[in-house]
């Protein structure tokens, strides 16, 4: 074993996971373009074939419009631009609305189910379709021999998997911390636009400002963050507030505005 | 008369049970027989054949002579025949059973003078209506020209001018044609009847084996499948599916059919099975890769096919942007294939969760023109921090909408935004009318 370093052993073991994986390579993982957040996602972004959950906060979860703008962002910056599959129960998904935020409606399709039985259904469906790039569904509660099947589908055929909660009634406070088999859960709430002393007497709305908590996440580090809303290419960015303040290098944010 | 009063006065009658199902049949058959003449045939029951033969005539050299020809035919096939063409379908129908000569060619403006001499029960009326006239001293079409619409609506109901527009030709009756019988189908006849699934479902796997060969001898795929199951107690039931694209591969078309195959109730069994394509297009051949994996390509209509199988017709769409300035229209759920173009919208702030129907909201604005201060919406009340707005939308003036909505963009004190509008303009006698149509991101 001397003179076989570990170098050619790594190499030999990727080579056997690509042959495992069919010949194809692993998609590298999709960064956010905020070295903040990447830096606590392992691989340095989202990773590709796996499953992710977003929440919202309190009576919004039940619209879960922020994190649906959310995802709207993140798929609009997959690359290769192939179809991305939107399940959901009620069709009440605007495309014009999601456009603003990236995602061109040439992309979407929408399914729409009756149950959860069928909506899950529909979403292990798309999983098996490697033309797809990502798949969205709108589940009210995602529990974890579920959230298992997903994410064994998505590592199986490397297509992302986003699980939106919309939930009937208002989270309770123990339910961020169940047990899941997702990568990452992510909370996005919405946050009134802080109002900055040259802009407050213009009028109009501001940009919007969500908080972005990424609440669990396996091989990464959560935290919280401010940041503006996805614009027209995709991409967020760190509210203005808080990147004029000076950061302590690795300490979690709490307080906000 | 009871058979045995007939029987007594004629010893030699010729006796045969009513056999009104096998009468229809028969009917039926013959009647797709004449599509020789005009692919727009249907039964009359009891005993006519209707045929639109506009446009067809001249094949045969002339109306006089088509009707000439059918009848001779049916004459060699052992039916006695009456024919008669006419303008519309219930000239026709009186012509041929009381227009008195074998065969009546009607001139296209010919149908009043030609009618005017029939009897009123040549109109396809009810008995009752007929007695009614003859009573009246209506014996002929020709005495009820002269009487006024309203007067006969009156007295004898709707059925009676609508009959008599009919015959006139003011009034359309379309036919509804036999279906032509289906030219690539599969058949499979069991010696003993099968009722499990597992049963069906083999011979299903069997009937799209031989299907798809034939299909693909023919380079042609289906679009659409019929798979007819006749039981045993006489009963058939049809399961359908259809594909997104023209498709031929057995296992994909199978899966498809095991979402339905569930909803089949066998009966007592299933003596006899047909699988018809009832929609096919060409369809060319794919090449596969060496390793035989499908085509690319080929995985998201196949999707497509099984998600709608599953969650049922319509339930897989894309949305698509149409030229319409109104939300509501602004965009359509299309066919997910479909390669319409999307129209290029105006660069507006819209919101991501559009409520199909908007929600009527208690919003308490101070004056005209300007967004709420506050708003109840779902039980829950909302004060307004900052407001953008109005955008004026109108309804679509060449569609005839009238409606006016003023829209502002509410962000409220959590920091949600919605998308609010104003019914109307602000009327100081009249509360404003205030209503959530969406929520943004």
């Amino acid at each position: 074993m001397s003179d076989f370093n570990k170098a050619d052993l790594g190499a030999l073991r990727q080579k056997l996971a690509l042959i495992e994986r069919g010949g194809r390579g692993e998609l590298p993982a999709l960064p956010f373009g905020v070295a903040a957040i990447d830096r606590m996602l392992p691989g340095g972004g989202l990773a590709r074939g796996a499953l992710h959950e977003v929440l919202g906060l309190g009576a919004a979860a039940e619209e879960a419009a922020e994190g649906a703008g959310f995802l709207a962002g993140i798929l609009a910056r997959l690359e290769p631009p192939r179809p991305v599959l939107w399940c959901s129960r009620r069709g009440d998904l605007h495309a014009p609305g999601l456009m603003r935020h990236g995602l061109a409606p040439e992309r979407l399709i929408l399914a729409r189910a009756q149950s959860e039985a069928d909506l899950l259904y529909a979403v292990e469906e798309g999983l098996k379709c490697r033309d797809l790039a990502a798949v969205v569904g709108e589940v009210e509660a995602l529990p974890l021999a579920a959230s298992r099947r997903l994410q064994l589908a998505a590592e199986a055929s490397g297509v992302a998997v986003f699980a939106l909660r919309r939930p009937r009634r208002a989270l309770g406070v123990g339910e961020e911390a169940q047990p899941t088999a997702a990568l990452t859960r992510w909370r996005i709430a919405a946050v009134p636009a802080p109002v900055r002393a040259e802009t407050a007497s213009a009028p109009g709305l501001g940009r919007r400002v969500w908080l972005a908590e990424l609440l669990r996440c396996r091989g990464g580090m959560p935290g919280r963050w401010l940041v503006e809303a996805c614009d027209a290419t995709g991409h967020v960015h760190l509210a203005q507030t808080l990147a004029d303040r000076p950061a302590a290098a690795g300490e979690r944010r709490r307080a906000f505005g | 008369m009871p058979l045995a009063d007939a029987r007594a006065i004629d010893p030699g009658l010729v006796v045969a049970a009513a056999d009104p199902a096998g009468d229809a049949a028969a009917l039926a058959r013959v009647a797709s027989w004449c599509g020789r003449w005009s692919p727009w045939t249907a039964p009359v029951p009891p005993d006519g054949i209707a045929l639109d033969v506009s446009g067809s005539a001249h094949l045969q050299g002339g109306e006089e002579e088509l009707l000439a020809e059918a009848v001779e035919r049916l004459g060699k096939l052992g039916i006695a025949a009456q024919a008669a063409i006419a303008p519309s379908a219930g000239a026709a129908w009186a012509l041929a059973r009381f227009g008195g000569a074998r065969t009546v060619v009607v001139p296209p403006d010919g149908t009043r003078a030609a009618l005017a001499g029939l009897p009123v029960a040549a109109l396809r009326l009810m008995p009752e209506t007929v007695e009614m006239l003859t009573r009246l001293g209506l014996r002929h079409v020709g005495d009820l020209y002269p009487l006024p619409r309203p007067a006969l609506v009156l007295r004898f109901g709707e059925g009676l001018a609508l009959r008599l527009d009919q015959a006139l030709g003011a009034r359309a009756e379309p036919l509804s044609p036999l279906p032509p019988p289906p030219t690539r189908f599969a058949r499979r006849r069991f010696a003993e009847p099968i009722a499990t699934p597992d049963d069906i479902r083999a011979a299903t796997a069997l009937l799209l084996d031989a299907l798809c060969c034939r299909l693909a001898e023919e380079s042609t795929g289906a679009r659409r499948l019929a798979l007819t199951l006749h039981r045993v107690d006489g009963g058939a039931c049809v399961v359908e599916i259809g594909t997104a694209r023209a498709a031929r591969e057995p296992r994909h078309l199978l899966r498809l059919f095991d979402e339905r195959l569930g909803t089949i109730d066998p009966g007592l069994g299933i003596e006899d099975m047909m699988l018809a394509a009832t929609l096919a297009e060409p369809q060319g051949a794919t090449q596969l890769a060496l390793d035989r994996t499908a085509a690319a390509g080929d995985a998201l209509p196949a999707l497509i096919d099984r998600l709608t199988a599953r969650l049922g017709a319509g339930a897989v769409r894309r949305p698509l942007l149409v030229e319409s300035h109104w939300p509501e229209r602004a965009v359509r759920l299309a066919v997910p294939l479909d390669p319409a173009r999307n129209a290029i919208h105006p660069d507006r702030p819209r919101p991501v969760r559009f409520l199909p129907e908007p929600e009527p909201v208690e919003a308490v604005a101070p004056v005209p023109d300007d967004p709420p201060l506050l708003f109840r919406w779902r039980k829950v009340m909302h004060r307004v921090r900052r407001a953008e707005g109005p955008e004026r939308i109108a309804g679509e003036w060449w569609r005839g909408a009238k409606e006016l909505r003023d829209y502002y963009r509410v962000e409220d004190e959590d920091g949600r935004r919605f998308w609010l509008y104003r019914a109307g303009l602000y009327r100081a006698d009249k509360p404003a009318r205030w209503y959530l149509h969406g929520v943004f991101a």
